[in-house]
């Protein structure tokens, strides 16, 4: 019987191997989650005025506020123009590094080795690429006779350019998924793919993409989370302008937050971005490890 | 006899003749553009690699025979205190690795081999940190450094890191794999639950914890958004935070001691990139595959 029902000794030592882990995770990761819920609907404290109960100003504050929206929208552009993009490239990458294609150690290292520079390093370096007149871009298109462009400095073309140095920086990470993904396919099916007369095309349609659906589906959340979290890049190239036009949802937080120092309406914007990453959770855990990838 | 297998010989010939070009082809076109990419994506870095060893003049002009010289690096470290940088990113690095491994390996153990009342639900709260990170808890997060009177300390910087929800799933998995028969012997034998955890677990798990190490250390080290909130003086920022303030408000337009600094400060997890290429990338994968 002891063996369906858990000894009591079993029970304190697991509790207790745990509670340390758990103690930090409650109080940096549970609390602040529904402090933050809870913070937003209260005003700001500000010197002697404690924070009054304010019910759902701060969310109407929101519905209001025109750079709440077009951060919102940025959001939405940075994550459409970064994910299927860089998965694109990454798959690419993964085929091309784990056949037998010249040079194969150089390129392994030329596609993953932005992944390893801290993104402010990466910004800096981009930064000096989009340099207009002196920057090796301005120097390349100049030489074949476009005109000047400002990249960073233009509201229709800095998000763009935001987007470009995610990919750069993020396909070489994903590469390495789908690398690991290929190696546990079978050569057999490839050979039995090419008696069949099948090309390098249909093999990667019918045979390869599918088999690397879970794979891709991973890097899909990975890469969604990531385009919430990634805001580094914004602090040295654009600082959100011009007009806002770079703005991501968390930099208006950290702005709202820390320059502002309007604690409640960070709050309420908190809270948008952890629902959004509640949904993306909520997605993930029914319907993407159904497969059981946890037990 | 010898006539008829000439002809298939020659059929063959004549097939491949057709055949090959065209698959040589492809794979050659393929190469190019595997190539294409990898050139593409070395660019940016060396073009900065090129502005940071030569002189200011040469930046954006590529003459062959553009003098070499390390003065940019030397211009960049006396114009901030990246030594200080470079101490604080290293002990804040260590320190979060250390309370990390110490963590993640207990409740792993836990999940792993324990049977208690609320363990799914616990494992649940502990994956729920996967996807609402620390990182965009900043609000909150920082305030709560404010009560604890830990704001500006390396500390606070690592403290919502020290238990991870990546380290302890790892674990977890790789714990599971461990034969149920080593963890009896040894208990026959009289250890204990903490003996059995690091006579037996700890040492099969080697290359996973080598595997989240690397992960956990390139990761931190590249941290930026959480240290610039929390930290306000010399003598706690990090590496990234002290690059931002340095080529934000220090150096005007200078862009060769800029890009100097900039490669500086990657430097040590570059170089240790290039020479354990290959642990690198075993090591993401193995943290990737779930």
């Amino acid at each position: 019987m002891t063996a369906f029902r858990p000894s009591v000794q079993a029970q304190i030592t697991g509790w207790l191997l745990l509670l340390p882990a758990l103690a930090l995770l409650a109080m940096f990761t549970h609390w602040p989650a529904v402090a933050t819920a809870w913070h937003s609907f209260f005003s700001t404290p500000k010197g002697s005025r404690p924070a009054v109960f304010v019910g759902l100003e701060n969310y109407q504050l929101m519905l209001e506020d025109d750079v709440f929206w077009q951060a919102l929208w940025n959001n939405f552009w940075f994550a459409l123009g970064t994910i299927p993009t860089s998965i694109a490239i990454a798959i690419a990458m993964a085929l091309w590094v784990n056949g037998r294609i010249a040079g194969r150690g150089f390129l392994r290292m030329a596609y993953f080795t932005p992944t390893v520079l801290p993104m402010i390093a990466v910004a800096n370096i981009w930064l000096f690429f989009y340099t207009p007149q002196y920057g090796l871009l301005e120097q390349i298109t100049g030489a074949l006779g476009f005109p000047s462009h400002n990249w960073l400095g233009d509201r229709h073309t800095v998000l763009g350019a935001t987007i470009v140095v995610a990919i750069w920086k993020e396909a070489g990470f994903f590469m390495i998924f789908y690398l690991a993904a290929l190696q546990q396919i079978s050569p057999t099916l490839g050979e039995a793919a090419a008696l069949e007369g099948a090309s390098r095309w249909q093999y990667f349609r019918r045979v390869l993409f599918p088999l690397l659906m879970p794979t891709t589906l991973f890097v899909l959340i990975n890469a969604l989370i990531n385009s919430v979290r990634m805001v580094d890049h914004i602090f040295v190239m654009t600082r959100g302008g011009p007009d806002n036009a770079s703005a991501l949802l968390l930099y208006y937080i950290y702005q709202v937050g820390f320059s502002f120092w309007d604690s409640a309406y960070a709050a309420a914007l908190t809270v948008v971005v952890l629902t959004i990453l509640g949904v993306t959770a909520f997605v993930k855990f029914r319907f993407l490890d159904r497969r059981t990838h946890y037990q | 006899m010898s006539t008829a297998q000439r002809t298939d010989g020659e059929r063959v010939d004549a097939i491949r003749a057709t055949e090959a070009p065209r698959i040589r082809w492809g794979a050659g076109l393929e190469t190019a553009a595997a190539w294409l990419l990898g050139l593409l994506w070395i660019l940016p870095l060396a073009y900065a690699v090129w502005t940071a060893f030569h002189p200011g003049e040469y930046s954006t002009r590529f003459e062959l025979g553009a003098p070499l010289t390390l003065q940019n690096f030397v211009n960049a470290w006396n114009a901030a205190p990246f030594a200080r940088y470079f101490l604080n990113t290293f002990v804040l690095v260590t320190m979060i690795l250390a309370a990390q491994l110490v963590l993640c390996t207990l409740a792993a153990y836990a999940f792993a081999r324990f049977e208690f009342r609320g363990r799914d639900l616990a494992f649940f709260l502990v994956l729920l940190q996967l996807m609402v990170m620390p990182d965009v808890l900043i609000v909150e997060n920082y305030s709560t450094m404010n009560a604890l009177g830990l704001r500006d300390t390396i500390v606070a910087i690592g403290l919502p890191y020290f238990a991870s929800a990546f380290g302890i799933f790892l674990l977890r998995q790789t714990f599971k794999t461990v034969p149920r028969e080593l963890d009896e012997a040894a208990r026959v034998e009289g250890a204990n639950a903490l003996q059995v955890l690091m006579k037996v677990y700890v040492p099969l798990a080697r290359p996973v914890y080598l595997a989240y190490a690397l992960v956990s250390v390139s990761h931190h080290w590249n941290n930026f958004l959480w240290p610039l909130i929390v930290t306000s003086s010399v003598e706690t920022r990090p590496l990234t935070v002290g690059l931002q303030v340095f080529s934000s408000t220090d150096q005007g337009v200078d862009w060769s001691i800029i890009t100097a600094a900039t490669l500086m400060t990657s430097a040590p997890l570059l170089v240790g990139f290039l020479l354990f290429q290959r642990q690198f990338v075993q090591s993401f994968m193995r943290a990737g595959i779930r």
